[in-house]
């Protein structure tokens, strides 16, 4: 009786972490998802090249994104392409957007 | 309520006299001339360092160094001396000027890239110690001297300006700064530990020795790493848009003394 | 070669006054190149000013001293025209010392 008992809770807890992880996880990216993203992000990365206004920030989650899909973490490696997505078209927004804004800052 | 702005009615007389008057009344304590000083004239704890220092600047070596590559001759058998009026001597006050053959601002680094070129040589890097050594011998030659930047009567020299000020108060990077924006804005507040300096005067103290470096830095150097600190991705250096900063800046601080080379935090 | 040694020793009758600027790559070793490799240490480790036969000021330094360190000290003495000599030695074994006249 005792002797089974472990055996029987083994047994329960696997099949619980079997049905767990089978509905928990969601569908992993793959390298087609990375390049897609990985090509909007570079795109709009040299869009703000073209105004003369990158942002550091960019380049480094392009770069992370990169490593990641090398490394074979697609899902770390879309991530990083999207932020870098994000981040490149904020940085082409402030290039629009300064083209008259900078004269509100300027001495009269 | 949107400021009317003055269009297209391009007054580089009345945006100078407008950027001197907008630093004189902030800082109605600091003598005009002492604004190429930066930090030491907006706060008085590092003005004391400071003067102290001077009296043994750790720029010498470096100013020596420029001393002897000045004096130096090329492979060709000529020298920097050939290259510029009155020998190179004394003339750091009339840069950046606004070359009408090609159409564009020439800096002192940029003059000095061409001499070496035009002799034969490889041209230093902009961000290096060479130009910074060589620029600190000239602008030490001028020192004293009121910066003194003209802007013919050429639709090009008035468009760079424009583009100089533009580039000087446009927003950017992540962090979204412009060069106003510490620099006219902020003056004498402190970005970190450091005290900001007031954009009047800014280049007079140029090169500087930079404790933060270990060593002279180039006008160059000095945008390009701005840029970076506020995670902007910095242009080439020697950029249009540098050149024409420098021609903007420049021009906004005649009359004020060449001080150059500086020592900084 | 020329000296290391910039110095500058002013005598105000009873206190002579001294500055130093020294040049040295002071190289804590802690620090990596552009290629990301250490650039090994290499700093003055004992910095000496001897004024009369007698040593009037001494540092013994680490790597905690910057590049081209600047030093200024008083000593009681030191006349106008005296020498004070200047000499330091670093942990690669190099060394240079100069001699300047008390103003």
């Amino acid at each position: 009786m005792n002797m089974t008992q472990p055996t029987v809770r083994i047994s329960i807890l696997s099949l619980a972490l079997a049905l767990m992880s089978a509905t928990s996880a969601p569908a992993a990216s793959s390298k087609t998802d990375f390049n897609i993203a990985y090509a909007a992000a570079e795109a709009a990365h040299k869009e703000a090249g073209r105004l003369r206004n990158q942002w550091t920030v960019t380049a480094e989650a392009l770069a992370n994104a990169k490593r990641a899909a090398d490394k074979g973490d697609f899902d770390g490696a879309v991530a990083s392409a999207k932020e870098a997505e994000a981040l490149a078209k904020a940085s082409i927004f402030q290039a629009t957007s300064e083209k008259e804004a900078w004269k509100n800052l300027e001495i009269r | 309520m949107t400021p009317t702005v003055a269009a297209d009615a391009l007054d580089p007389v009345a945006d100078a006299k407008a950027f001197r008057n907008y630093f004189v009344a902030k800082f109605p304590h600091v003598k005009p001339e002492d604004f190429v000083n930066g930090p030491y004239s907006m706060n008085e704890d590092m003005r004391r360092q400071w003067e102290e220092k001077e009296q043994f600047p750790p720029y010498e070596f470096s100013l020596d160094m420029g001393k002897e590559m000045f004096a130096k001759a090329f492979n060709n058998g000529k020298s920097y001396a050939d290259c510029f009026p009155n020998q190179g001597i004394g003339i750091r006050q009339n840069y950046p000027y606004f070359d009408a053959k090609e159409g564009k601002v020439i800096t002192l680094e940029l003059a000095l890239n061409r001499c070496r070129e035009a002799n034969g040589e490889p041209p230093f890097s902009y961000v290096g110690d060479e130009m910074a050594a060589l620029t600190a011998y000239m602008a030490y030659t001028s020192r004293g001297k009121p910066f003194d930047i003209k802007i013919p009567d050429d639709p090009r020299a008035l468009e760079a300006y424009q583009n100089g000020k533009r580039y000087f108060y446009t927003r950017r990077g992540q962090l979204n700064f412009s060069c106003a924006t510490c620099h006219v804005q902020n003056p004498g507040e402190r970005m970190r530990a450091e005290i900001l300096a007031p954009a009047f005067g800014i280049l007079n103290a140029m090169p500087i020795y930079r404790s933060e470096w270990g060593g002279m830095g180039t006008i160059s150097r000095r945008l390009t790493t701005c840029n970076s600190q506020i995670r902007g991705v910095p242009l080439e250096p020697q950029a249009e848009e540098y050149r024409d900063l420098e021609y903007y800046l420049s021009y906004v601080s005649n009359g004020l003394p060449i001080s150059g080379p500086g020592s900084r935090p | 070669m020329a000296s290391t040694i910039r110095v500058r020793a002013i005598s105000s009758g009873e206190i002579t006054e001294v500055q130093v600027l020294i040049q040295h790559p002071m190289d804590s070793g802690f620090v990596k190149d552009a290629k990301g490799e250490i650039i090994p240490p290499h700093f003055i480790q004992r910095l000496t000013f001897e004024y009369d036969g007698r040593n009037v000021f001494v540092a013994d330094w680490g790597t905690a001293v910057s590049k081209d360190p600047y030093v200024k000290f008083s000593f009681r003495g030191g006349n106008k025209g005296d020498d004070l000599k200047i000499s330091w030695a670093d942990n690669k074994g190099e060394t240079d010392a100069t001699t300047a006249k008390i103003q």
